[in-house]
């Protein structure tokens, strides 16, 4: 009996009744309905009384099941809410799937089981109106306070066209100014304490330190932070409604811009999780200028953190240098691909075209260029003693911590923890690859820094065999839901072209399943769980993105730092506002 | 000819330091942006005039014309002299700086004293400018301002007295003299060294601009300010830089000792040399917290400059 089904055995054993069903998925992760009265037990139960447990919530979702056609032998319900498990020591996922049949439903809050349950609880009352009973700050996350609606529930309107013209008298301008005041008693934070009065600064959502429209309260003694509450969704463009009104194939160009550092490196797991549901096998030619691609995006996305992280640190000139390594960079994309920071390139079955000629030689150049500079910035950077006075110690946090509040990558790594979803699930042809996962021990500033610097290197190293290992072959499979196909295939074969006119004028119509892929991406583990209904877009894309567990540690982080070392905190998470809000 | 003419001299040295140094202090506006450019690999202000040296023009009639605004929140009256302070200490100082052997303002004998105590004085400025904006990042900045003060203010005084402990005067002439056979850079390294990161630290340049801190605190203490009292707090910051360069020239230099070079084109020379490794630190380093650069002053640059005095002490009670 493998792993995994002992897991459902025993959960049948010990909760009986409660354990509703089993669903096959095309991502064949275990997918468990529980029924709504037990799941904090189940959740605990997996997290700490098995065998090899699923330590990491790694995402918590909900589905509107409304208009669904296609539901066979699942469980009757409106809404659905889904917990994504995640086990290291067995390298498994779990999904549990709890159904909830009332209009506006609740269940019990998983926050005493995980902690970074919090930010997720509250994404879903405010996407979809679910209540979590024993929350403890159960308000809404990404839209305005003053929303009327819950966005993700089917009946609500995803165009502005179908909203009526936006307008901002004067008492609702009052009523918003009013809510986004903070007032510390909401949170339970004290106004003074037996020996000083805080100060509540409130740092963004325009500041130079927050790389973006980011808002923290801190309360204050002095310079030292008492605690934090950040507060998101001023980046929030409900990137997760629009998959549910663009055609599977036009949703590509919308993925580009949730890491909008990551480019390419966005539609992998996006397209992956469509192959998978379509079961397209990508030619390997495909797949190898995928890996170059995103490691080519890895290093850019690393050199804007590397330059805006010494840039909080008060050094004024790496930015400028490293901003200049990226040029080449999207310089040698935009030779490939045509565009810069967002090409959406990647396509469902290969990519858009056939590598350029002569692609390899500004590849070459590059690969001869930049280990000297990466040489310097060391110097520069890293080996500077003020910054490491600045680093080393700051804004640190244990293995444990990371996997209770869902830190993937670099964050994840810096801890001592060796896990790289390249090496640990290869996708795309990694396997094929010689590189190495750099690890650190310490989980603070400096070593997160270290862990992606040396991060630069293996992509060089990826890059180099990329280019030296390019196997000959299509870009694009000859599945019929490629989209589009193949050109020079319309021109001879009537089957291919209808292909194309439907796929183009419709769009590709995917198989009913349901499908997860998470891979490894620049700033932690992103992944898209798609659910078709057999009609041409998506019934619900969801993104798991990392700067949302990442950014709600920070409370954690920045207590008992000083400000200066908050700065020093934020910068080394390296999140981007679009991948937190969506 | 100072002799026969005493009123016009009278005059006219005065009217040529303040109106030398304020150019100079505002020539900085454009020298330093160029220089930044040049070393960050981009071309800094090139527009305005040749090689862009108009901007300080275009700078400074866009500083007068901008609103002059006081927030309503604020403590008007200190709000209105806090950026006036510094320009009046460090203008100030620059009476007791001696370019040439004859072309100084006020010829003290205890001219090193003065430049002490009116550059301590600069520090009031960015503490009551912080205060007085009523602002919670600039009161944080004015906090660290007075921080950061307590940090530098010990070991500033000290590092210069092995200077005044060879010579054996505060007269600056008499420590530019002292120097004609060789410079005081060479036996007061470590003073140099140590009086170096006051100067920085004194002028809030970076890495010590902890008061103002870009990505910390938005523009620290002066973030309430606009239009020309931000221009006071902006060339106040300069001519600090000026003075400073000024004084370390005169006081480990060899001032405006050289060869052929007349006297006031040496010092203007080694001056600016030493304004742009001001620069240099900008376009280099990062910035430390508050707390690590006191605890920096008071553990390793005080016993330092201690250490340096004693021993300069030793040597010259030996040599009597």
């Amino acid at each position: 009996m493998s792993l995994e089904r002992a897991v459902i055995v025993d959960l049948q054993q010990r909760f009986g009744d409660a354990v509703l069903s089993e669903q096959a998925t095309a991502d064949s992760i275990s997918t468990i309905w529980i029924h709504r009265n037990r799941i904090v037990d189940v959740l605990r139960f997996l997290k700490s009384e098995i065998i090899s447990p699923y330590k990491m919530l790694y995402d918590l979702t909900a589905i509107d099941e409304h208009g669904r056609k296609h539901r066979a032998n699942q469980p009757a319900s409106r809404f659905t809410v889904v917990y994504h498990l995640l086990s290291f020591d067995r390298n498994q996922d779990i999904r549990i799937k709890v159904p909830l049949e009332e209009e506006n439903p609740s269940l019990d809050s998983a926050t005493s089981v995980f902690a970074n349950a919090n930010w997720y609880e509250r994404e879903v009352w405010d996407m979809f109106g679910i209540r979590f009973t024993g929350h403890p700050h159960l308000r809404r996350i990404l839209m305005p306070r003053s929303w009327e609606g819950h966005p993700l529930r089917k009946e609500h309107p995803a165009r502005a066209t179908e909203m009526g013209p936006y307008q901002l008298p004067e008492e609702k301008e009052a009523k918003e100014q009013h809510d986004l005041q903070f007032r510390p008693e909401d949170w339970g934070l004290k106004t003074h304490d037996e020996n000083s009065e805080f100060m509540f600064l409130n740092l963004g959502p325009q500041h130079p330190g927050t790389h973006g429209v980011l808002r923290i309260i801190l309360q204050l003694d002095g310079e030292e932070i008492i605690d934090a509450v950040p507060d998101i969704g001023f980046h929030h463009r409900g990137a997760e409604k629009m998959g549910e009104r663009q055609t599977w194939h036009s949703y590509i160009p919308y993925t580009d811009r949730v890491d909008y550092l990551g480019g390419v490196m966005n539609n992998l797991p996006y397209v992956l999780a469509l192959e998978q549901l379509a079961g397209i096998t990508v030619p390997e030619r495909a797949q190898v200028i995928r890996v170059m691609l995103c490691e080519f995006f890895r290093i850019s996305s690393h050199l804007v953190w590397y330059g805006t992280f010494a840039q909080d640190i008060g050094a004024m000139s790496p930015v400028l240098y490293m901003f200049t390594d990226r040029e080449y960079i999207l310089k040698i994309i935009e030779g490939i691909t045509g565009g810069r920071m967002h090409p959406s390139w990647f396509r469902i079955g290969g990519v858009a075209q056939d590598l350029p000629l002569d692609w390899q030689k500004p590849i070459q150049e590059f690969l001869n260029y930049f280990p000297k500079r990466l040489k310097e910035y060391d110097t520069l950077v890293m080996g500077n003693s003020i910054f490491k006075g600045r680093t080393v110690g700051v804004g640190a946090y244990s293995q444990a911590e990371a996997v209770e509040w869902g830190v993937t990558g670099a964050g994840l790594r810096a801890t001592g923890l060796d896990w790289d979803f390249r090496k640990k699930r290869p996708y795309s042809g990694y396997q094929n690859f010689d590189f190495e996962v750099p690890i650190a021990h310490n989980g603070d500033c400096y070593d997160r820094g270290l862990v992606r610097i040396e991060e630069m290197r293996q992509s060089l190293r990826i890059i180099e065999q990329c280019l030296k290992n390019m196997p000959a072959g299509h870009y694009k499979s000859d599945h019929p839901l490629t989209t589009p196909p193949r050109k020079e295939d319309t021109l001879v074969h009537i089957e291919t072209l209808i292909n194309h006119f439907l796929n183009t004028t419709w769009g590709p119509v995917m198989p009913v399943n349901e499908s997860f892929f998470g891979i490894e991406a620049t700033k932690g583990s992103n992944g898209y769980y798609l659910i078709s209904d057999g009609s041409t877009h998506a019934h619900r894309t969801r993104i798991r993105t990392p700067s949302f567990p990442h950014l709600q540690m920070l409370p954690l982080l920045a207590r008992h730092g000083t400000v200066s070392d908050l700065m020093a905190t934020l910068g080394s998470i390296d999140f981007v506002l679009a991948d937190l809000d969506r | 000819m100072m002799a026969e003419y005493p009123l016009f001299f009278a005059v006219l040295i005065p009217v040529c330091i303040l109106f030398g140094f304020v150019t100079a202090g505002s020539m900085l506006i454009w020298a330093e942006r160029r220089l930044l450019g040049l070393w960050q690999l981009r071309y800094g202000p090139n527009r305005v005039g040749p090689f862009g040296l108009l901007q300080v023009v275009a700078d400074t009639l866009k500083m007068f014309f901008k609103e002059d605004w006081i927030p309503p929140f604020a403590d008007k009256s200190v709000f209105v002299i806090a950026p006036a302070i510094i320009m009046t200490t460090v203008l100030l100082s620059f009476m007791i700086v001696p370019v040439s052997p004859d072309f100084v303002v006020f010829d003290s004998s205890v001219g090193l004293l003065v430049f002490l105590s009116l550059s301590s004085l600069g520090a009031y400025s960015v503490v009551l400018g912080g205060w007085a904006s009523n602002n919670k990042y600039s009161l944080l900045g004015g906090l660290r301002a007075a921080a950061q003060m307590l940090g530098y203010e010990v070991f500033m005084g000290i590092s210069l007295m092995g200077v005044v402990a060879m010579t054996g005067s505060f007269r600056l002439q008499d420590i530019v003299e002292a120097q004609r056979g060789m410079w005081n850079i060479g036996p007061q390294f470590i003073g140099f060294i140590i009086f170096y990161i006051a100067a920085l630290a004194e002028t809030h340049r970076s890495p010590f601009d902890l008061p103002e801190a870009e990505s910390e605190l938005v523009a620290g203490f002066h973030s309430e300010y606009s239009g020309l009292k931000f221009g006071m707090f902006f060339v106040g910051e300069y001519l600090g830089v000026t003075l400073m360069s000024s004084m370390m020239t005169l006081l480990f230099f060899g001032g405006w000792l050289g060869p052929v070079l007349p006297p006031v084109v040496w010092f203007f020379i080694k001056t600016t040399i030493l304004i742009s490794s001001f620069v240099l630190m900008r376009a280099t380093l990062p910035r430390p917290r508050y707390d690590q650069l006191i605890v920096y002053g008071w553990r390793v640059l005080l016993p330092l400059a201690l250490l340096n005095l004693l021993v300069t002490g030793g040597i010259v009670l030996m040599f009597q």
